[in-house]
């Protein structure tokens, strides 16, 4: 069920250069699974005026805490980086389809991409998938080594590599070049990150299943507006999707890339 | 007994409060948040004759206050429309007011003599503002002539009181209201968006792909409470007004200004509640303001 929340801070760590983490208190945590998003209003006047969608990077239903991850670029994440303990945010939550942690099979393999700040989502599907038995393994590309996170945390969980466009951290390149190199063996894969990223695993893996997660601009965060439209392949019944409220994930194949 | 309801030609309003067409899509998505028969009205999502997929991504930018634009009128089409998005409002208890677009004026007559048939739409607010699609739209509503004669023409086909709703992108918007009222038209909606740009800081180049897009949010208010003003003294049909409502003063400035009912665009998205929250507060409003009943404000600019 979507609502409204003023919830509360619990932390906020800058965890790389202009990415934060994030950690609120409050009782939509209870609903939330991997891959959804919320919709956060960082000041309760009209400047800035939207809501920021960003995605759930951890839940912890015991505490009733989740952690987002979101990297302070514009002027409405600047604003939330200056959150401190105990400060309240107006959430709308939790938002749109997440990952399915049940489309990798127990004791399988799940090949796990991400791409700067499409990263975070990935953190509870991995939690997720190693707790019901899934193997997974981490395949992860940034612009460079200082705005890289959770490499700690990821390798916990499975095999994890970190590339950078600019080599100053794991191999130089793109994922697509490590993931040709590794010929990594699995039975799903999931991902998160830009169009070039998602449109290149699609082609690398014709045969596998995987499911993509999609970023647009968005206005409502509900499905109203139609802010947020992708086109749809040939193979879908549907003109189009809204990545709010149909998405953010998609099976692959479903949109247009 | 009630201090908020208002009456308007089709519409007999439990209070003055709707959301605005093209924020508010069919209602299906802001009734899993709260019940829809809370409302005065629901102004829905513009309906063409065809399915319209709309205009490229992205279709939205930020600014300051507010937001731009360029949806492109998307919509499943008049009949999905009349056969599945009318018929799921019937549960609510609420009036709809069907806003109708088109190209020509065959469209707008085709959309609206059906849609006018459908047992909850009490009204209907022709969309001649669009400034978001290249043909049609905007150009029935920069010109009075056209204008007169698009409402004559729906006039004659429509079961239900017609509304005009104008754009704000004209150099005389008094001249526009009083062509449409000439031409038959129940009542005015006003104002669509203001036509804006907003261009991206690295390449300089507009962010929305569709070059402009409509402005709105709280930045527009006091354009659109001039002209409500300025309308209010030239014509005799009731106003609905808008354009950047976000809370029950604004509601309290616009029926001053002159509107009869006003309508909630763009604070839907920042806040989706915010239609029952200022439902429940115009009482204490009016209280403050020492009125008893919402009514005896409007157009109390002018007095």
């Amino acid at each position: 069920m979507i609502r409204q929340e003023r919830m509360t801070v619990v932390r906020q760590v800058e965890i790389a250069h202009h990415i934060y983490e994030l950690v609120l208190q409050g009782e939509i945590v209870q609903d939330m699974n991997p891959g959804q998003f919320v919709h956060v209003r960082v000041s309760d006047s009209f400047e800035p005026l939207l809501r920021r969608p960003i995605s759930i990077a951890s839940i912890d239903r015991e505490a009733s805490e989740c952690t987002i991850i979101y990297r302070a670029e514009g002027r409405g994440t600047q604003i939330l980086s200056q959150k401190q303990v105990g400060d309240e945010v107006d959430v709308l939550g939790p938002l749109g389809n997440g990952f399915s942690a049940d489309a990798a099979p127990e004791g399988g393999t799940a090949l796990l991409v991400g791409g700067g700040i499409g990263v975070p989502p990935l953190y509870e599907l991995s939690k997720q998938l190693n707790a019901r038995g899934v193997r997974t393994i981490h395949v992860f590309g940034f612009a460079t080594e200082n705005v890289t996170f959770y490499e700690e945390q990821f390798s916990a969980l499975g095999e994890t590599h970190f590339v950078t466009v600019d080599g100053t951290k794991g191999t130089k390149g793109f994922v697509t070049d490590l993931l040709e190199e590794l010929q990594p063996e699995f039975d799903v894969f999931y991902s998160c990150g830009p169009l070039p990223m998602l449109r290149a695993l699609e082609q690398f893996y014709p045969e596998k299943p995987g499911f993509l997660s999609f970023e647009e601009r968005m206005g409502c965060g509900i499905g109203a507006c139609f802010a947020c439209i992708c086109k749809t392949t040939e193979n879908t019944e549907k003109d189009y999707v809204k990545v709010c409220s149909d998405g953010p994930v998609f099976p692959k194949g479903v949109v247009e890339l | 007994m009630s201090r908020i309801n208002v009456e308007l030609p089709g519409l007999d309003l439990k209070n003055p409060i709707m959301p605005a067409s093209g924020c508010f899509g069919f209602g299906r998505e802001y009734a899993q948040l709260y019940d829809l028969s809370v409302l005065g009205s629901i102004m829905i999502k513009a309906t063409t004759v065809e399915t319209r997929l709309g205009n490229p991504t992205p279709r939205v930018a930020e600014t300051p206050a507010g937001m731009l634009n360029a949806i492109g009128l998307q919509n499943p089409g008049l009949e999905k429309v009349m056969k599945q998005e009318l018929p799921f409002l019937e549960k609510y208890d609420v009036p709809i007011i069907a806003n109708v677009a088109g190209t020509l004026t065959e469209d707008y007559v085709q959309v609206a003599e059906s849609i006018s048939t459908a047992p909850n739409v009490k009204a209907l607010e022709l969309n001649i503002s669009c400034p978001n699609v290249k043909h049609g739209g905007i150009t029935f509503g920069t010109d009075p002539v056209i204008a007169r004669e698009l409402v004559e023409a729906v006039k004659a086909v429509s079961k239900v009181p017609v509304y005009v709703k104008l754009s704000p992108n004209v150099t005389d918007i008094v001249e526009i209201a009083k062509a449409v009222e000439a031409g038959g038209a129940d009542g005015i909606t006003m104002i669509n968006t203001l036509v804006g740009m907003r261009l991206d800081e690295r390449t300089g180049k507009p962010v929305i792909a569709n070059g402009t897009g409509g402005l709105s949010g709280p930045a527009v208010k006091p354009v659109a409470i001039r002209m409500v003003y300025e309308v209010y003294k030239a014509v005799n049909i009731p106003i609905i007004g808008m354009g950047g409502v976000t809370n029950a003063q604004d509601v309290i400035d616009f029926m001053s200004a002159g509107a009869s009912a006003v309508a909630v665009g763009t604070a839907n998205f920042v806040d989706p509640f915010v239609c029952p929250n200022i439902i429940e507060a115009l009482p204490a409003k009016l209280e403050e303001l020492g009125v008893k009943h919402i009514k005896e404000i409007i157009g109390r600019s002018h007095r």
